[in-house]
């Protein structure tokens, strides 16, 4: 797989029917994320942004264009080829970290293995390491509610790495977070990317945007920045 | 996602809202118990009923007058103790032939009364029936032959007349005439609320005499052997018809008898079955309202799973073990619940009850299809929903 881009988006629209009004919410979006990749979506509320990190997280698919992810054609994909698609290649932040509630951090972070079918004991293990990686190695056992907001995304990055895959998809992860947890949470980002995880972050946050290695900026369903014509790969 | 796991997170999120399963699978619990209770009286019913009809006695053969047949009118008896005798000749030993002559009358003693149901029979009715004497004797040949004004008392009556005094050689009067008490019978208990133990027995020809009247209501016959009691009965129609043209007369077996009742409560049991059937179906709805209502709640938490890959059936057995974990683990406690109070009517009350594994199987069958078929919207429902959606969901 070595060198094969991990998203390889091609001229993807995605138009919603609201109340028999269709509503383009990408108008066309040409975009490679290549293997190692610090890449941050950078864009107002409606831009398109959401849309596109959906798309490329394999939550939705395009109405039109061509999208692969790991080299996978989504458009082939059933329902359950998309899940195991996400279960193995992409792992999602959250703004608002999205935990389970009454499960602790540990099983958390565990929980996508589930749905690869392995065994608890393995699980509990893994997370145990991707815990003491995003330096959680002391709140294995605590609620959600019994840690704080950095913390808590910590968990969620280490959810999203203990499946060990090619993307992190950050959706504003600092959303929630105070300037000095946030600085933290991006660092532990970075320093993920330094390890050779690709991180594609969205976000409204132009200073948080600036410190990724490249950046694109939406607007109206469109990349604006850098110019489509100019740019890589327009349809 | 394993099945082990898939129970084990289903069981979470049961125990995660504890007083909302328990008030869920309380309608389960209720509909199961009343099932299991419902059929272990009628079963227990049915099998007392079944045995005191066979504890009658064996092989015996039941004539009456007019046919057996739906719809029929009941007949006047044309009946006296001149067939009797015939009928003793075509069964070979008039010993084996009872009659009786029965009615209501009032039985008194001193300043005690009761009332009871007179039967007028053959000195014969013992080796034809199983009914044990507990003091005195029963009515001779020579009782029947001069109509002697004497009478053997059911348990009840004795009781109620005499109350722990010994009845033997007292006085009674029936409808006005003095009787002289000769024996008791061994207390036999109710039948579906019918006490047995009101007979007074008394010599068939005196009770003709106290009744005005040459008739007697039916007859039974202990046949000498199994295999030929249908022909028995159709002889005996037959040798009774010629005697009566006019009437029709019909033999009934044991096992006819037995047959028809056990219908009779098959179809009594059924219903109540399908009464309390109908309760655990409203349960059932209770379920999949509750179900509905988990799956809307934990709209994130599905758009999570999603996300980090569960499949749309992952997600859908998840929610449909929920629904089967809380219908059958109402249907185990509905099921201790329904033994126990069979247990304790069969105990407490005079109604049998006898709890039998089919019901219990059944119970426990129907309470997991209930979860499923219950929790099969709300499943798919959940299932089906869009990652993008659900993780949007405040």
């Amino acid at each position: 797989m070595s060198g094969t881009p991990a998203i390889v988006a091609v001229d993807v629209t995605r138009t919603y029917q609201l109340d028999g009004v269709s509503v383009a919410a990408l108008r066309g979006v040409s975009l490679t994320v290549p293997e190692g990749d610090y890449l941050a979506i950078v864009g107002t509320s409606g831009s398109g942004k959401s849309t596109l990190m959906h798309l490329l997280g394999g939550l939705d698919r395009p109405t039109g264009g061509t999208l692969l992810i790991g080299g996978r054609d989504v458009a082939t994909l059933s329902p359950p080829e998309m899940a195991r698609l996400r279960n193995e290649t992409i792992g999602f932040v959250f703004q608002s970290f999205h935990l389970l509630a009454r499960t602790t951090a540990r099983d958390n972070v565990a929980l996508p293995l589930v749905y690869r079918g392995i065994g608890r004991r393995e699980r509990r293990a893994r997370a145990a390491e991707m815990l003491e990686r995003v330096g959680l190695a002391h709140r294995m056992d605590h609620r959600p509610n019994q840690m704080s907001g950095g913390e808590q995304q910590r968990v969620a990055i280490a959810r999203a790495l203990v499946t060990t895959p090619a993307v992190l998809l950050a959706d504003e992860p600092t959303g929630n977070l105070d300037s000095t947890t946030g600085q933290a949470v991006l660092a532990l980002l970075e320093s993920l990317h330094a390890e050779g995880v690709a991180v594609v972050l969205v976000t409204h946050d132009r200073e948080v945007a600036a410190r990724a290695g490249r950046q694109i900026v939406m607007r109206d369903g469109l990349i604006v920045d850098p110019a489509p014509d100019g740019g890589e790969g327009a349809a | 996602m394993r099945l082990a796991e898939a129970w084990r997170v289903a069981l979470d999120a049961l125990r995660a809202n504890r007083l909302r399963s328990v008030l869920t699978m309380l309608g389960v619990v209720i509909g199961v118990a009343a099932v299991v209770a419902l059929v272990a009286i009628g079963t227990g019913t049915k099998q007392q009923i079944e045995q005191q009809v066979e504890g009658l006695g064996s092989n015996l053969l039941i004539v009456v007058p007019g046919r057996l047949e739906a719809g029929s009118a009941p007949s006047v008896s044309t009946l006296s103790l001149d067939d009797v005798e015939a009928v003793g000749r075509v069964v070979g030993d008039p010993g084996r032939v009872a009659v009786t002559v029965a009615s209501g009358e009032t039985v008194r003693a001193g300043s005690r009364s009761t009332f009871a149901s007179i039967q007028g029979v053959l000195e014969t009715t013992p080796t034809v029936f199983v009914r044990r004497l507990d003091r005195g004797g029963y009515l001779t040949r020579s009782d029947v032959s001069t109509a002697r004004r004497v009478a053997v008392l059911g348990a009840g009556v004795a009781t109620r007349l005499f109350g722990d005094r010994d009845p033997i050689g007292r006085q009674i009067t029936i409808g006005g005439v003095r009787f002289r008490v000769i024996g008791t019978f061994e207390r036999l208990g109710q039948s579906l609320g019918v006490d047995r133990d009101g007979e007074v027995h008394i010599p068939v020809t005196a009770a003709q005499r106290l009744l005005g009247t040459d008739r007697i209501d039916a007859l039974a016959i202990r046949a000498p052997d199994r295999e030929r009691i249908d022909v028995l009965g159709r002889d005996i129609v037959a040798v009774l018809g010629e005697r009566h043209p006019d009437s029709d007369f019909s033999a009934v077996t044991q096992e006819q008898i037995l047959g028809v009742l056990g219908d009779i409560l098959g179809v009594l049991t059924g219903v109540l079955a399908a009464i309390a059937g109908i309760s655990l179906l409203v349960g059932g709805v209770g379920v999949s309202n509750i179900m509905l209502v988990s799956v809307r709640e934990r709209t994130r938490e599905i758009g999570l799973r999603k996300a980090v890959g569960a499949r749309p059936r992952d997600i859908g057995l998840q929610f449909l073990l929920e629904a089967v974990l809380l219908t059958t683990i109402g249907g185990v406690i509905g099921m201790a619940l329904g033994i126990s109070a069979a247990l304790l009517v069969d105990r407490l009350s005079p109604v049998p009850a006898a709890v039998t594994w089919w019901s219990l199987a059944l119970a426990f069958g129907v309470s997991a299809l209930v979860g499923i078929a219950f929790g099969v919207v709300p499943a798919q429902r959940a299932g089906r929903l869009d990652p993008v959606v659900a993780l949007r969901t405040e």
